[in-house]
This record gives C-alpha cells, sequence and structure tokens, in this order.
C-alpha cells in the first residue's frame, strides 16, 4: 500500500512524515517522529495511555489514522512542559507520589491537564468521572485525584 | 522524626517523602518502556496464535509468508531444541506449541519482517491445519475422570492412584485433631466459594528487541521484573549459554507477578539467529497480552470451621483445587493452602489441595498468588460463623489471631508480626463507626503474605566528590530507587540527593531474582546496607591511614570518618568527599558489594474495611469508603508504601466485583479487551484511606517488611461481607457483579 504524506504541527514544531493509511496517529507520533511519550496499552481506546490533544481535543491517538492529522495541531505530554519548566500537573504527580511504574502518567496528565482548561475548580467526582478512560492499575486513583486537585488550586491562585 | 528502635537514633532520611529519584522522566514522557526501544536494521516481528483451546497441530506452512518480499524469518517449535524436561519443556511449549495447541491463544509459529504492518500481513499468510481436539477450561470439570486428557502422565507422585488424568500435584497437610476440635465447637459451618480467574492488568504489553548471532551471543531489551529470570529461561527454551545473553530491563510498566516470567520473549532471539543476527522487536498487543500471558488461577474450594461461642476457632479445614493452565507447576495451589489459615492460631487444622491442569493459559503469579481466593473463602466463612453468633469480626480476628511465637498453620513460628496492630488501628479508624444508611453495609477481612528474600547482588561506588552510585538487579516497579536511595543516604551518612540508584543489566551484576515476593526494598535494601559496611570499612581504613591509627580505631558517623574514642587520638573528622576526593591515591576505588539469598524477610498481614451500598434494583455495588491497615515493619517513604495499600486494594475491589475471564463453550477467550476485560476506573472507586502500622521486621536493618502483596488479599472477602451485611445475601462465587448480586438477593427470597 503507498504511503500518504502528511504534514501537521506537534508541539508547535512543524512535522512531516510519510503514513501507511493503515497506521494509527500513536504509530505515526512513536515510529515516525520518535516522541514515544504517548503509549499503547490496548489499542482499542480503552486505556488513555495514548492520550494527545489534536486540534484542541482530547484524543485516544490509537483511535485516530496517522493520515487524519494532515493539517492538524497536535500537542502531546513532550510538549507539556516549558523547557525545564514543569507544568504544575507534572510537578504535582511528583509531589503527591501519584504514579507508581508510570506508564499511563502521560496519558493522565495530557488528559488532566484538558479537563483543567474546561474546568479549572473540578470537584471529586467531575475529576474521577473525567479521567475515567484513562486506567491506572497501580495507585487505586487517589494520589492521582489528590495531585489533580492540588495542581487545580495551584493554578487557580496563580491566575 | 522516625526512630531506630534499635539504636535509639532518629533517622534523617528513613520515613521522610523527598521526590523519586525517576519521577522527572517519568512525567515527562522521556521514560523509556519496553516498547520504547529500537536499534538500527532492527525487524518488527509478529505471532500467530491458536484460535482453538486444545488442537492437534497437523501442518504448518509457511511458504506464503516467506514468499514475500522483506519478510526475512519463520520460527516453529521446529526450530527449537528437543530434549528439555521438567519446567524447561513447559516454557519452550509455551513458547511454541509443539504436537499440540494446549489453549486459545497459544502461540505456533512467528515471524519477523522489515515493518509492523509486514509481519502482521505474513502471520496471517502462514497456514495452520489443525485437528481440534475436546477441550476443558473449568477447574471441576477439568477434575472429573472422562475430562479430556491435556497433558498425559502429568501426576507427580503425590497424586493418589486412580486419580483424574489432569490432577498434576496434590497437597496435603495439618496438625491436631479435627474431629476434636469440631466437638468443642458451639457451630459448625461449611461452605463452597468459586472464584474465576483474573490478570494481573499491567497497562504496558509486553514487549522486547532481542538480537542473537549464529554464535548464540545475544543481547536483550525488555520489559520484565526480572531480567536474569529473562536470561534463564530465554537460555533454556532456546538451548542457549546465559553467560552469552545480556539482559537490560527497560523501565516497567507494571507487572505484580505477570513479568516474572517468559512468555513470548525467546521468540525475537529465536527470530533474530535465523535472520542473519538482526535485531528483532516484538510487542504484544493487549488481546494477547489476555488470551497468551499469565493470570491467576480460577478456584473451587471447600471450607469448613468450627467456632465457640466466645469466637475461639476450635478447628478448621480446606479443599481446594486450582487449575494453572496446561502445565503442572503453575497453579498457586501450595501458596493458597499455606496462606488459607495464617492469619489464625488454630489447633486443629487440615489443608488439602489440588492442581489441576485445564485448557487455559500457563498462570504466571499475580499479587500475593494464591492468598485472594484462599482469603475469599475462609474470611467469608468466619464472617458468616461471626454474624450467626453475633460476634464483632474484629474482636474474633484478634481473639485467634497470631501473633509473636505462634506456631504458623504452615508450619514455622512466626517472629514479631503485626496482625493485632492492624485490627486495633482498623478498630480505632473513624470508618469503623461511620454511621452506615438503607442499602448500606459494612465488611471486614484481614490477609497475609509470607514476604521474600531471593537471591541479591548489589554493588555500590563512591564517586570522586563522595556521591554514591548504588546498582541493583530489582527493577522499579513502584518507587523502589526512592526507598533504596534513602536507605543508602541513611547508612552513609549523605544527603538523598547525592545517591544515584541505577537498575542493571545482566552483565553488571551476579544473579538476583526479579521484583517479586514483595522484595526489592527488603532484599536489595539489605543487601545496599551489606555494601554500604564494606564501603564504609575501607573509607574507616583510607582515614586510619592518613591519621596512622589502626583502622579499628576509627568510626562512621554523618558521612564521615572519626576517631573512635579519646584513646584514638585527636584528629579533624575526615568526610566521605574528602577521602573520595583522595582515593586514588590511597588504594584505589572504594566500593562495596554483597550477594546472599537473605532471609528474614518478615510476613506481612493487613486488615481491611470496607462500606459498600447495593442498588437492590440492579445488584450495583458501589464501595463507599475503603480503609487499609498493614504492617510495613519501616516504611522507608511512606507514600509509596500507601501507594501499594491503595493498589492492592483496587485490584482486590476488582477481582471482586468486576474482573473474571469468560470462555465460551468453545474454549475461546471472549473478552480479550479491557472494554470487556473491565478494570476498576477513578470513578468506581473512592479514595483509599490508609494507616500505615510500623512493627519493625528483626530481620531487616532498618526493620522492613515487603508491603507489595497482602493488600490485594482482604479486599474479596471483606466486599462480599459487606454485601451481605447490606442485603443479607451471601456470595460464594467471584466476581460479583451485578447480574449475580441481583441474582443472590433474590434467591434470598
Amino acid at each position: 500500500m503507498s504511503k500518504i504524506h502528511v504534514q501537521a504541527t506537534v508541539n508547535g514544531d512543524s512535522v512531516e512524515f510519510l503514513a501507511d493509511p493503515r497506521e494509527t496517529l500513536l504509530d505515526c507520533l512513536r515510529d515516525h517522529l520518535d516522541l514515544t511519550g504517548a503509549k499503547e496499552g490496548c489499542g482499542t481506546g480503552d486505556c488513555g495511555a495514548c492520550s494527545v490533544m489534536l486540534n484542541g481535543r482530547l484524543v485516544s491517538s490509537c483511535l485516530v489514522l496517522g493520515v487524519e492529522a494532515e493539517g492538524a495541531e497536535i500537542s502531546t505530554i513532550e510538549g507539556m512542559a516549558d523547557g525545564n519548566e514543569l507544568h504544575p500537573l507534572q510537578r504535582k504527580f511528583i509531589e503527591h507520589a501519584a504514579l507508581q511504574c508510570g506508564f499511563c502518567t502521560p496519558g493522565f496528565l495530557v488528559a488532566a491537564k484538558a479537563l483543567l482548561e474546561k474546568n479549572p475548580d473540578p470537584s471529586e467526582s467531575e475529576i474521577r468521572f473525567w479521567l475515567a478512560g484513562n486506567l491506572c492499575r497501580c495507585t487505586g486513583y487517589d494520589k492521582i485525584v489528590r495531585a489533580v486537585q492540588d495542581a487545580a488550586a495551584e493554578m487557580r491562585g496563580a491566575a | 522524626m522516625a526512630k531506630d528502635e534499635i539504636s535509639g537514633k532518629e533517622f534523617k532520611w528513613i520515613g521522610t517523602t523527598p521526590d523519586r529519584p525517576d519521577g522527572l522522566d517519568k512525567v515527562t514522557g522521556r521514560a523509556r518502556y519496553g516498547a520504547d526501544f529500537n536499534l538500527p536494521n532492527m525487524l518488527y516481528a509478529a505471532v500467530v496464535r491458536s484460535p482453538h483451546a486444545h488442537a492437534r497441530i497437523v501442518k504448518i506452512d509457511a511458504s506464503k509468508a516467506l514468499a514475500l518480499k522483506g519478510v526475512k524469518a519463520v520460527v516453529t517449535r521446529a526450530d527449537l531444541p528437543t530434549g528439555l524436561t521438567g519446567e524447561d519443556l513447559y516454557l519452550q511449549e509455551n513458547t511454541l506449541a509443539g504436537e499440540k495447541a494446549l489453549y486459545d491463544g497459544h502461540a505456533v509459529a512467528a515471524v519477523a519482517a522489515t515493518s509492523q504492518l509486514l509481519a502482521h500481513d505474513a502471520a496471517q499468510l502462514i497456514e495452520v491445519e489443525y485437528e481440534v481436539l475436546p477441550h476443558v477450561t473449568d477447574v471441576d470439570k477439568a477434575m472429573a475422570k472422562d475430562a479430556p486428557v491435556i497433558l498425559p502422565g502429568c501426576a507427580d507422585h503425590s497424586v493418589p492412584e486412580g486419580s483424574a488424568p489432569n490432577v498434576a500435584r496434590m497437597i496435603e497437610f495439618g496438625r491436631g485433631d479435627l474431629a476434636a476440635g469440631y466437638a468443642e465447637a458451639d457451630l459448625v459451618r461449611e461452605g463452597h466459594y468459586t472464584t474465576e480467574a483474573t490478570h494481573q492488568g499491567y497497562i504496558e504489553p509486553h514487549a522486547a528487541v532481542g538480537q542473537m548471532g549464529s554464535d548464540g551471543k545475544g543481547e536483550m531489551w525488555v520489559c520484565t521484573q526480572g531480567q536474569w529470570y529473562i536470561r534463564k529461561m530465554c537460555s533454556a527454551v532456546l538451548g542457549t549459554d546465559p553467560a552469552q545473553l545480556r539482559v537490560t530491563p527497560s523501565e516497567i510498566g507494571g507487572g505484580f507477578g505477570g513479568k516474572t516470567t517468559i512468555f513470548m520473549e525467546p521468540l525475537p532471539l529465536a527470530l533474530s539467529k535465523k535472520a542473519g543476527g538482526r535485531p528483532v522487536k516484538l510487542v504484544m498487543s493487549r488481546a494477547e497480552v489476555l488470551r497468551a500471558t499469565g493470570p491467576t488461577a480460577s478456584a473451587s474450594m471447600d471450607v469448613k470451621m468450627g467456632m465457640k461461642r466466645d469466637g475461639t476457632i476450635t478447628g478448621a479445614e480446606v479443599n481446594f483445587r486450582m487449575q494453572g493452565g496446561p502445565f503442572p507447576g503453575a497453579s498457586p495451589v501450595g501458596e493458597a493452602l499455606s496462606c488459607a489459615f495464617a492469619c489464625y492460631d488454630i489447633a486443629n487444622l487440615n489443608h488439602v489441595g489440588w492442581e489441576v491442569l485445564a485448557n487455559r493459559p500457563k498462570c504466571a503469579a499475580y499479587r500475593a498468588p494464591g492468598s485472594p481466593m484462599a482469603a475469599y473463602a475462609v474470611e467469608s466463612l468466619v464472617d458468616e460463623l461471626c454474624r450467626e453468633l453475633d460476634l464483632d469480626p474484629i474482636e474474633v480476628r484478634l481473639k485467634n489471631g497470631v501473633k509473636e511465637g505462634v506456631r504458623a498453620s504452615y508450619g514455622p513460628k512466626f517472629k514479631k508480626i503485626g496482625l493485632a496492630e492492624t485490627l486495633e488501628a482498623a478498630k480505632a479508624h473513624p470508618n469503623y463507626a461511620a454511621p452506615l444508611g438503607p442499602n448500606q453495609g459494612r465488611g471486614v477481612a484481614s490477609g497475609f503474605w509470607f514476604n521474600h528474600g531471593g537471591e541479591t547482588s548489589v554493588s555500590l561506588a563512591v564517586s570522586e566528590d563522595g556521591t554514591a552510585q548504588v546498582s541493583v538487579g530489582t527493577p522499579d516497579i513502584g518507587g523502589s530507587r526512592a526507598s533504596i536511595a534513602l536507605m543508602a543516604a541513611e547508612t552513609l551518612g549523605i544527603a538523598y540527593e547525592n545517591v544515584r540508584v541505577n537498575i542493571v543489566e545482566t552483565g553488571a551484576l551476579g544473579v538476583n531474582e526479579p521484583t517479586h515476593g514483595s522484595r526489592a526494598t527488603f532484599a536489595s535494601g539489605k543487601a545496599m546496607w551489606e555494601a554500604a559496611q564494606g564501603a564504609i570499612k575501607e573509607m574507616c581504613k583510607r582515614a586510619a591511614q592518613k591519621w596512622d591509627i589502626d583502622p579499628e580505631a576509627v568510626t562512621w558517623k554523618d558521612g564521615a570518618a572519626w576517631p573512635a574514642g579519646d584513646n584514638a587520638g585527636k584528629f579533624e573528622p575526615l568526610s566521605i568527599k574528602e577521602i573520595a576526593g583522595e582515593m586514588g591515591k590511597t588504594g584505589g576505588p572504594i566500593s562495596g558489594h554483597h550477594e546472599s539469598t537473605p532471609s528474614g524477610a518478615g510476613p506481612s498481614f493487613g486488615t481491611h474495611v470496607v462500606d459498600v451500598e447495593v442498588d437492590p434494583e440492579t445488584g450495583r455495588v458501589t464501595v463507599l469508603r475503603y480503609l487499609v491497615t498493614q504492617d510495613a515493619g519501616r516504611a522507608i517513604h511512606p507514600q509509596y508504601v500507601e501507594g501499594q495499600y491503595q493498589g492492592g486494594a483496587a485490584q482486590g475491589i476488582g477481582w471482586a466485583l468486576n474482573e473474571g475471564y469468560i470462555y465460551g463453550e468453545d474454549g475461546r477467550l471472549q473478552n480479550t479487551v479491557f472494554l470487556d476485560y473491565r478494570v476498576p476506573v477513578a470513578s468506581d472507586l473512592p479514595m483509599i484511606d490508609t494507616v500505615i502500622v510500623e512493627v519493625p521486621n528483626p530481620g531487616h536493618p532498618f526493620g522492613v517488611r515487603g508491603v507489595g502483596e497482602t493488600g490485594i488479599t482482604p479486599p474479596l472477602p471483606a466486599i462480599a461481607n459487606a454485601i451481605h451485611a447490606a442485603t443479607g445475601a451471601r456470595l460464594r462465587a467471584l466476581p460479583m457483579n451485578p447480574p449475580a448480586v441481583l441474582a443472590a438477593i433474590k434467591a434470598k427470597g
């Protein structure tokens, strides 16, 4: 099958790659752009480890075809920190020990950031339901929810 | 501040909660997990798997696949050496089926090609002709005399003559006089309980890049709990020399026991060898993980217990049947028996266990293997007895609970243990007194895990600037870099930030067992402490040399060498930085090593209290409140100890309420994606409250007990007990999903 040329913006950088029409956006990010922060935990959109922002929308990149990214603005975990300045969510995840193995962490961070952009003051329930598309098998979610609450409070204070 | 009970000294680092050393890598996406690793000129692999639960393999024809441009190698069982026996043979059989495919998903062939898509295309072109055989997936049906025979001659010497053909092992042990025990009781009850197989559900699928030349020298990068196990097992399967295989562990995206063994890992090596030594990458899909890695056993269990009116348990027995897949040695029934009554001091006991083969994947360890099923049966029945005799479940456990000096149900005498302390902590916690509303109920259960020492080798090297590097062989699965760095900082008297803990490849240390048995912080920590003593001794020697006094007259304190007393002479202390700065001139590099199989792992006990609400219309169970109290011995990094408790509880809640393998009549696994194999999500759970009980373990320099495993054990019965309290319905089968709970409520009338 012949490959298709795709041009997009990822974390503010202009990128191009050749995608097989069968490849997912996740495959393209990982295999063609060397952005391995997004993970494949299921390939069926159930675990959220591959979460990225596509044109301002939170998506499971394993459910998007690479060729659909033509002209798109994509942001991934690799673009979350501002240089060496971590996003408050990244800092709070470390401070609260909200990760054990860390495999699901990039997906949680991307999803949590999308939540706080929509809702800067979410309740515990709102956090839990928003993050219900991200599976974590290590933490039992307690410390993740607390880290998101704490980051949200800090970001509200800073705003 | 935490205090060392032995020396009376206050700790500087132990018990604090600094950021984990690998935190930055893990929140920025930089940490490299199994599938994140690539090599130049690398090939990609795919696996052909049996769609049948039990089938004779008549013919494999790979010619169409091999005719595709870019397909570089196909391997089948015919490419692997013959003549293996015992567990090595079973590992090889499980890697690639031989004469028969033994379960749905069993690997039959593997192919390597120049792209992932091409490898998948090629796999579809490999034609396998099967002769389908009758199968059995249910544990009780597998124990029938007329069940399809999975592995002829599987029974070992323990199996009584005339037993069913799939019985591989029988275990029996006990003590006292059961009949007399029951005669003393005011109430004797028995129950039958079943649990379905569950999967560890680590989010990272298995992944490896392997390279092996025709000379049998190879390398592998792999997500694993134990790089030396990968080396040993792959070498056995491939008939190569373990010393010639160098295995580097990646970061690991969860394991819970499921990554302590091999499944597909020999395949990239075998393919590489056949493809001229080009590296080969193989990453499993989620469906492959669920179908063909190592879930836990399904169990069918009978329990009988006698209790006096005052709550004294006078006698108890279990008869457990557990299938471990198609090979002997994989079922955790032995551990289940040993855990069954480990929380109780009972004079009259009997345990009978049956290991049964079935057409299911080869079981692997899953967090306290065997213990959750045993607890589900035993702790449910204890609850039934308590309710019938109107006794408080915590008081009954305190009355019968094991303590120091008691002989365990499984043999040895307990040293210092903390079961009673966890029960007292649960009783004192506000959750135990929280008011309950309609359709709500509270359940209590305790749990146990042995904890493990295991082969351990650690190296500690002092750097030129007085910082230290610790090399350990136990992959960091949940914060062990942090706990080992804290202990190293405490031991050497330097800052936590000045320690770097590296998880090293097999070429860098002697053999290490995996991160399993809750052993990383215990065993690697203990060996680090011993290694540090070696380095400290050497640093004292260098100071003595400089001061021209006897090395015995030098002592180590606060990161410096000091004269041991006035008699030693008056010298300014020499800091680790000063000693290290001169080490090249004073005798060379300073380091310490320690190799051992440490004993004294210190058993772990925990008690859980859960409140649930049951919707009488739908049978849906909502967990309202959850409390874990568990003995950590000594919490080195309390946040990560809490994390283990919370994570164990969450997995147990999933096992109790939702998770379970579903096999169709055709013997195929029906729930092979996370949508259908549904693990708990954030909105299913409340905050999980924890109390870290600390009864220091005398077998560890800082009192550590492993904390990883016990937490998964009590949730199964605690939730069953809470559902009973809420509804009056007793659920004796897992999972207790809405249809099951609704049926139980209706059956009660």
